[in-house]
């Protein structure tokens, strides 16, 4: 295991259920491992922020946000996946 | 593990990138060619182009892989080459448009849209190799498809090469008649600038310049859907206050544009030059400087008002850009193109927008009248004085502005111009039809003003 390479996953979607299992059973089997998770539900809409560790997977950024938003689609969820840097260089100096 | 983002930020950015359209404009490689001048065109040409082979062999590959693993769209990958007439210097004309076809096919190899830098820097005066050059710009432009051209002449050190303005009437209007079969597409390459940037990484009028390293990486970054998000959000705040809060959100938008250019100086083994943060519109719904401008409380661009909002507007998104980057590109700001920005078009067809208030508008934005379709029948000596007027704009202001017109042969005043593509389209715009002749024949040299005596 070398440095861990963080990613930031947000989802965004009306609340229904399975929305956490889904997403967490995808990242699992891609050896991707979740460091936290912050999630609110406001007016039934649905925010999940997830912060998790793709270092040890064989998928890169590009590939992950693709599968999610495939298996993310009939949910009618919107989901990104973006590399931690990205937020450092945007909100820390 | 505490989170080491809050929601609102993570957020924030997301919405940046998802729904804002906020992307990296153009990763442009600048490449030194003058050690590739041979015996004639042929051979300098084959030297030129096995350089940018090799030294942009990798471009197009690790744009894509910073794009894969940071998930920031990345537009354009492209190249600027050191000014031809200088490498060219001593070649004919013909010998100029053999160098530009093997630019083009080298551009095409490596994979590239763009390469800029078939370029004469004639501010003051005129090396054999700049006359070549001009001469072949019309033919250049037209037999090729990736080659950006660009001249300047003048400076707020130097002057204005009036003698240069008088041909540059000639070469728009040749050009325009060479590339007529496409409504004029060869002067959409062709930038006429005074005080050009060295490291500008936006097309066409990117050149690597002569004081520049060997080789480096110039990130293009834009977001003018950013930026009007954050106006339309604050309809009633003071200007100051406005003004603050884009400076801040261009801040965060430069902040991409520099984990670009470290990552891909890095992964391209070549230095980092600058972050240009401009807000560079294209035809897409909202992505616009005419729309911020409206936001920010003129019903059209082109109302009286409108000069002020700009100038505010650029000036704060420098301030963001100067704090966020190390190196910020001398062209930061907001360009104003008609033919690349909805809301301008919208100005133009409502007869808000002409070409007078445009020029005014130039004064206080990054660049100068940029992609505007003017009638086919408009004469060279019209057109001089356009890129005179412009020039002076820029001489005395210390600042850079540049005239990328395009007289669409038979076209007339309110008909449309189709570029495609990222060039958009454009209404033709009526220009003023009282003579420029004499003064434009008299030629010669505008002097250096005043201020530029300040050693």
């Amino acid at each position: 295991m070398g440095e861990p390479e963080k990613i930031i996953i947000t989802v965004l979607g009306h609340d229904q259920v399975g929305i956490i299992a889904k997403i967490s059973t995808i990242l699992a089997s891609n050896n991707i491992n979740i460091l936290d998770i912050s999630q609110t539900i406001l007016q039934g809409f649905f925010t999940m922020v997830m912060v998790a560790d793709i270092s040890a997977s064989k998928l890169d950024v590009g590939n992950l946000k693709k599968m999610l938003q495939e298996q993310g689609g009939p949910m009618n969820l919107e989901i990104t996946v973006q590399h931690e840097d990205i937020f450092k260089f945007m909100h820390r100096i | 593990m505490p989170f080491s983002f809050s929601k609102d930020e993570v957020l924030e950015t997301v919405s940046m990138l998802h729904t804002e359209k906020l992307d990296i404009r153009t990763i442009t490689m600048g490449i030194n060619i003058q050690d590739c001048r041979d015996i004639d065109g042929v051979n300098t040409g084959k030297k030129v182009y096995a350089k940018i082979r090799d030294y942009a062999k990798n471009l197009v590959q690790v744009g894509d892989e910073i794009e894969k693993t940071y998930g920031i769209p990345i537009i354009n990958k492209r190249i600027a080459v050191s000014p031809v007439s200088i490498v060219g210097n001593g070649l004919s004309a013909e010998g100029m448009v053999t160098v530009g076809r093997y630019l083009d096919e080298a551009a095409q190899d490596v994979g590239v849209n763009f390469i800029g830098g078939f370029t004469a820097l004639v501010h003051k005066g005129f090396s054999n190799g700049d006359r070549a050059l001009l001469e072949a710009i019309p033919e250049t432009l037209a037999s090729t498809e990736r080659v950006c051209a660009s001249v300047n002449l003048g400076t707020t050190k130097a002057g204005i090469n009036m003698d240069a303005v008088y041909m540059m009437g000639h070469v728009i209007k040749a050009t325009a008649e060479r590339t007529g079969d496409k409504n004029g597409l060869g002067c959409a390459k062709l930038v006429i600038f005074c005080n050009a940037v060295e490291d500008n990484p936006f097309m066409a009028g990117a050149f690597h310049g002569i004081g520049e390293a060997e080789s480096t990486i110039n990130i293009g970054i834009s977001g003018p859907g950013v930026i009007l998000n954050v106006v339309r959000k604050h309809p009633e705040t003071s200007l100051g206050d406005l003004a603050n809060i884009i400076k801040n959100t261009a801040f965060k938008i430069t902040r991409m544009g520099e984990l670009v250019g470290r990552e891909a100086s890095k992964r391209l083994g070549v230095p980092f030059g600058i972050v240009d943060v401009s807000l560079a519109p294209t035809p897409a719904i909202g992505d616009s400087v005419a729309e911020i401008i409206k936001a920010m409380g003129l019903e059209m661009v082109g109302a009286h008002g409108s000069t002020a909002a700009l100038a505010m507007l650029n000036d704060a998104v420098k301030k963001g850009g100067a704090m966020a980057s190390s190196n910020v590109g001398g062209l930061s700001g907001a360009f104003i193109p008609v033919s690349e920005d909805a809301g301008m078009m919208d100005s133009v067809i409502a007869g808000a927008l002409n070409i007078d208030k445009l020029e005014a508008m130039t004064s206080v934005c990054s660049v100068g009248l940029d992609m505007i379709a003017i009638p086919g029948d408009t004469s060279a000596a019209t057109i001089s004085g356009i890129i005179a007027d412009e020039a002076a704009i820029g001489m005395i202001n210390r600042k850079t502005t540049a005239v990328r017109l395009i007289p669409a042969p038979g076209k007339k005043v309110g008909e449309w111009v189709e570029f495609g593509g990222l060039l958009g389209r454009a209404p033709v715009m009526a220009v003023n039809n009282f003579s420029s002749e004499a003064f434009i024949n008299r030629k010669g040299r505008i002097p250096a003003p005043i201020h530029a005596l300040n050693n």
